[in-house]
């Protein structure tokens, strides 16, 4: 999965946040629908769809939606 | 290991009793917003939650169940031959909680009784314990009793847990029976993540001190002392996903059943969306999933014989059962049981 097809998933986490907000610079804790629900989203997604367990911390010490796509990678 | 088999052995009756006081989620206004409260009960399913009194402890609780299962079915107090007490809420240090009901419920004196700290996968390893019991020669009848008053050890000003748990108390006679078939056990323990919910303070690693008791404000705009449960949501919902449903496969791999096989999955109610997402990975038909997280929280230890209890009339006999559950540690495990003949009382408001 390249990083365009994972803000893609990401993106798909929200309901009322227009899409052509979400790039892989989107600072996503600045968003307004952001909170614990898509937090959790986020982390089923993850895990659905590459089968990798992103934690708690990995959420909170990233910033930009790629940040978060590069700890994946990592892992 | 972790992973165990019985024979003939089975639940004969489970009780639960939960405190009358209601607390609505949504008119927890104050230091939650409206739009927090909503978004809460969105994301977890919590309407409602029982709340004990300052009176009130987790084996009152349990003694009014134990009690029901004693009036309400031939089950007599003689013929008891263990007690366990699962609660993180004992009513003292010293002595262990079971020693007392032992004599409040007027077991007699030959009854083996033990206490054991487990949070919210205590029924499952309780099952285990007394199924244990159970299967040595001279025993034959095994009271479980798994009670909860979390509300005394939680800031009602914790962003992550002030509106999720719910106090109550169950009593389970686990008994001796060819009829009960085969039961099967899957349970783990991984101790690297005990930070992820943990009271940090009033143990013997941090004794109470004018410190511990302190409330404070964290960095999530939550207010709660060292001696209150502090709970990292993310972390549990992220264990959880990518390790139970592992665990609900490997289990029924050990037992050679298909997951069709199952009547009724009843998971911890831990939070509704992570029970979902739970069952979506194991392609559980939702149809077959029992809550009861919107009427009562999470109760830690007590929320699946509370949710038997509460979706009784969903429950037929000879059904087979899969019990699911995550706690504090973490700690988890998965049984797979048939319910024969098995007294499911009415949840009672004391």
């Amino acid at each position: 999965m390249d990083v365009n097809e994972f803000v893609k998933h990401f993106a798909e986490q929200f309901d009322e946040t227009p899409e052509e907000l979400f790039k892989p610079t989107t600072l996503f804790k600045e968003l307004e629908e952001w909170g614990s629900l898509t937090a959790l989203s986020i982390i089923a997604m993850v895990d659905e769809e590459l089968d990798i367990r992103i934690t708690g911390a990995d959420i909170r010490n990233s910033n930009s939606i790629e940040d978060l796509f590069l700890l994946t990678q990592a892992k | 290991m972790g992973l165990v088999k019985f024979k003939g052995i089975g639940i004969k009756a489970i009780s639960v009793t939960v405190p009358k006081q209601k607390v609505v989620t949504s008119q927890q206004t104050g230091f939650f917003t409206e739009k927090q409260l909503t978004y809460f009960i969105d994301a977890t399913g919590v309407q409602e939650r029982r709340i004990a009194s300052k009176e009130m402890c987790a084996s009152d609780l349990c003694y009014d169940a134990a009690i029901n299962l004693f009036n309400k079915t031939s089950i007599n107090p003689n013929d008891i031959d263990a007690l366990i007490f699962i609660s993180q809420t004992p009513d003292y240090r010293v002595p262990g909680t079971s020693i007392i009901m032992q004599d409040r419920l007027k077991l007699p004196k030959a009854t083996i009784a033990f206490d054991v700290n487990m949070t919210c996968s205590g029924y499952i390893y309780g099952l285990l314990l007394a199924y244990s019991l159970t299967n040595i020669a001279n025993i034959k009848n095994v009271l479980l009793l798994v009670g909860e008053t979390l509300s005394k050890i939680t800031s009602p000003k914790d962003n992550s847990i002030g509106l999720l748990l719910g106090d109550a108390g169950s009593a389970t006679l686990i008994t001796k029976g060819e009829k009960y078939g085969d039961s099967f056990f899957s349970l783990n323990t991984d101790g690297s993540n005990s930070d992820a919910v943990i009271i940090p303070g009033g143990g013997f690693r941090n004794m109470s001190s004018a410190e511990t008791i302190e409330i404070k404000k964290h960095e999530d705009g939550s207010e709660r002392s060292d001696e209150q449960i502090r709970m990292d949501g993310m972390e549990v919902f992220s264990f959880a996903v990518s390790e139970m449903p592992k665990d609900v496969k490997r289990l029924l791999s050990f037992a050679e059943k298909d997951v069709t096989a199952i009547n009724k999955f009843v998971f911890h109610q831990a939070n509704k969306y992570m029970m979902n997402v739970i069952a979506k990975k194991l392609k559980v038909d939702t149809s077959k999933m029992l809550y009861s997280i919107e009427k009562y929280g999470n109760t830690s230890g007590v929320s699946i014989p509370l949710t038997m209890a509460d979706q009784k009339s969903l429950i037929d006999n000879n059904d087979i059962l899969l019990l699911n559950a995550i706690g504090a540690g973490f700690s988890w495990g998965t049984t797979y049981l048939k319910l024969v003949d098995c007294t499911i009382l009415e949840v009672n408001e004391l």
